[in-house]
């Protein structure tokens, strides 16, 4: 499909479409900081109230697959910009490529989160299905516990809707649908990329990096 | 103007038939019947709780109902008259009708997108009914943590799954309009030509993106804190239940004015059409609403006063409360002053407005005593908060709604409605208002505290009276059922302007086609430009 076959009829022309279609991405976007900020401002704080407990509960965690996990995530950022930048070229071979290597980045990141989890289970740190605490503070330690396995599931989550939607766009791409006037789905598709990407940028220090200094 | 009104030959209604034509349509005025539907059977199930309440609050004695059963019928009335009547009412029934109409659009800019928010109501409808099916919840509408988390063995997981479900449907719809406000608007219609009505729509769909999610959220941790037993609001483990209240208020203040700003908005367009005047001061009231969403965010903590928060933050808000009090005053204000030397007509649509005026103020200035530090500590949790915030859910959003469905049934199915009937319902519904929760503030003064199905005897007169006018209440919201489905099919044909009144919706034919407009309308004129030559009114009778 080339140009006014991808105009909806509510539309008066593809520009409008487009700005219909980014402006509300943004929107979106701004109720997901509100959905992950409730979260935030819990862990805020208790963070506060309780500094000492979640500095210590934070060497629980595993640092280096956490550095990892952030390269990985923001390399995926960046083969995400290329299949957009590719999309607005209209170059179609490029654009599914660097879909599917986003793809591929995001769902190393969720095979690196598991393994965290994994590993959590086995050490008994799992709130609520397994865990056994001797150190000071076990409370608030599992307190910290629950905020890392809320925030990072919930952004596991996001990630995995973020494969499906690239999944989709490569197949539309495969199919010919994109062209260099019709490209807003890819586009928004990857505002909502480098939205996961920028949450997981707050939730790592937060999580990991607060026990080091 | 043609002599003889009739039905247009097609229209968004006979357009195709069949339940499919239905259950597949991307026509946002279709999607709206639908919404009308749901929220109209979800209204009369939240009610039937409602009834049973005040039933068993005719005697001081708990004797028809356990105290049990008594605390899932408040829980049930809660839920479903927030979340899935008042909340949808206006935006997804009207606002969804008429927000592309009054910009001249062809549709919402995101027509699947819309169909999809109603099946996600719906899905989200289907889990809080069968919570009342399996057993109902306990919690009141407010799952206040422990008890919520930790204590109840009632449905809670659902039914949070059901509320955390229509949320998502709100916030598409809110997306939906915010987008479609901003970029569909017909050429020449610039923010200041823009009827009130759609700014209100705008400054709630702001407050719906914004807080639902926090919400959203919230609730999810009450349903984890349930299942696992883990627990961010539990103290045994350093958890806080004031944070839910906190969150769950950041919420749930705001959510008033996601209920009452919609309903403003009608009232706007209401004044104006019926005393044939522009609205006194336009853009106070536009930015009235927009101040309403912003400080509306702030002002949270007032329901907190006896929680055990600091003293000091209560201070603040209750200096916020009394700020937000100034634009809704700004509000009636205006709509008084566009009353003056008017010609007003008193059709039945303006009763509900007048009602709307009346009732809101009491609400809102009963809203200031509870803003007052001192005077909360005296009323928190009795019927005088009942009390006032019926005023302004029902005696506000309710008459809101129901003036705007009689405004606009002309418009949405071509006929009109028997007059009389509308205005003998309209005025049993203002006096069996006041007769129910007029005496619910005398109650609550004296000491009567909320949720509770006993009271000592001396309470009784005025218990009985509140049921009475509930009696009436209820059966003026029957009347309005039974006519306006009998004005669908056998009401005299409307013409496209039955009320001579402004704004692009009464430009295109009753019931409008498919697209709404013949061509896009061009807009030259600010909105409510009564006064001017009659001729300029297109249309009418």
């Amino acid at each position: 499909m080339e140009g006014n076959g991808a105009l909806a009829e509510q539309f008066d022309d593809l520009a409008q479409q487009h700005e219909a279609a980014s402006l509300g991405m943004w929107v979106f976007l701004v109720t997901e900081i509100l959905f992950f900020g409730g979260l935030f401002a819990g862990y805020t704080v208790y963070r506060a109230t309780y500094s000492e407990a979640f500095r210590e509960a934070s060497h629980h965690l595993d640092l280096l697959l956490g550095s990892i996990n952030t390269a990985v995530l923001i390399t995926s950022s960046l083969t995400m910009a290329f299949a957009v930048h590719n999309a607005q070229e209209g170059r179609r071979r490029a654009l599914i490529v660097f879909l599917l290597l986003t793809m591929i980045i995001g769902a190393v990141f969720l095979g690196i989160k598991v393994t965290e989890y994994a590993h959590k289970y086995e050490q008994d740190l799992v709130p609520g299905i397994r865990f056994a605490y001797g150190g000071p503070h076990p409370g608030q330690v599992q307190l910290f516990l629950i905020f890392y396995f809320v925030m990072t599931s919930l952004h596991a989550l996001h990630l995995t809707i973020g494969i499906g939607l690239l999944g989709v766009l490569a197949f539309l791409a495969w199919r010919g649908h994109f062209s260099a006037d019709y490209y807003a789905p890819v586009e928004t598709s990857g505002l909502y990329w480098h939205f996961i990407d920028i949450v997981w940028i707050f939730l790592f220090p937060l999580l990991y990096l607060i026990g080091t200094h | 103007m043609s002599p003889t009104i009739a039905i247009p030959r097609e229209h968004y209604l006979n357009v195709s038939y069949g339940v499919k034509s239905w259950l597949f349509t991307t026509d946002h005025k279709r999607i709206a019947l639908l919404y009308l539907t749901t929220i109209t059977l979800l209204f009369f199930v939240g009610g039937a709780a409602a009834v049973l309440m005040r039933l068993e609050l005719m005697t001081p004695q708990g004797d028809l109902v356990q105290s049990e059963t008594y605390n899932k019928l408040f829980s049930t009335h809660g839920i479903i008259m927030v979340w899935f009547f008042l909340i949808p009412s206006i935006p997804t029934v009207l606002g969804n009708f008429l927000v592309p109409m009054m910009i001249g659009a062809r549709d919402l800019a995101f027509p699947r997108l819309n169909l999809a928010s109603w099946y996600i109501f719906i899905l989200g409808s289907l889990f809080t009914l069968w919570v009342i099916v399996v057993g109902g919840v306990d919690t009141g509408w407010t799952f206040y943590t422990p008890y919520s988390s930790i204590y109840t063995n009632t449905f809670v997981v659902a039914a949070v799954v059901g509320i955390f479900i229509v949320g998502f449907s709100s916030i598409l719809t809110a997306l939906n309009f915010i987008v479609t406000i901003h970029i569909m608007r017909a050429p020449g219609l610039t923010w200041f030509r823009l009827p009130l009505f759609i700014w209100a729509q705008y400054a709630t769909s702001m407050i719906i993106i914004l807080a639902t999610p926090v919400l959203a959220i919230t609730l999810s941790l009450v349903a984890l804190e349930h299942l696992f037993g883990i627990g961010i609001f539990d103290p045994a483990l350093g958890g806080d239940p004031i944070l839910f209240q906190h969150l769950f208020w950041f919420y749930s203040h705001p959510a008033v004015y996601i209920m009452v700003l919609p309903a403003m908005g009608v009232v706007s367009e209401l004044i104006t059409a019926f005393s044939r005047k522009r609205i006194f001061g336009y853009s106070f009231i536009a930015f009235s609403s927009i101040a309403i969403a912003v400080i509306g965010f702030f002002v949270w903590g007032h329901h907190m006063f006896v929680s055990g928060q600091s003293v000091y933050a209560s201070m603040i808000f209750s200096f916020l409360s009394m700020l937000v009090a100034i634009p809704s005053a700004v509000k009636v204000f205006n709509w008084t002053a566009t009353l003056y030397k008017g010609s007003i007509s008193y059709q039945s649509p303006m009763l509900y407005a007048l009602g709307f005026i009346g009732l809101f103020t009491i609400g809102g200035l009963t809203g200031l005593f509870l803003a007052s530090l001192g005077v909360d500590i005296h009323v928190t949790d009795t019927y005088f908060v009942i009390a006032h915030f019926h005023y302004i859910m029902v005696g506000g959003s309710v008459m809101g709604y129901l003036g705007g469905i009689h405004y606009w049934f002309p418009k949405i199915t071509g006929r009109m409605y028997p007059e009389g009937w509308a205005k003998f319902s309209a005025l049993i519904i203002f006096a069996g208002f006041n007769l129910t929760f007029f005496p619910q503030f005398l109650l609550g003064y004296l000491g009567m505290p909320r949720r509770y199905h006993f009271y000592p005897e001396e309470f009784q007169v005025l218990n009985v009276l509140s049921s009475a006018g509930a009696s009436i209440l209820g059966l003026g919201y029957v009347v309005p059922l039974i006519y306006l489905i009998w004005a669908m099919r056998y009401g005299a044909p409307a013409g496209p302007n039955p009320w001579g009144a402004t704004g692009l919706e009464w430009q295109t034919s009753s019931p409008p086609p498919t697209h709404n407009f013949e061509e896009t309308p061009v807009v030259t004129q600010e909105a409510y430009a009564y006064g001017m030559p009659e001729e300029d009114l297109k249309g009418g009778r």
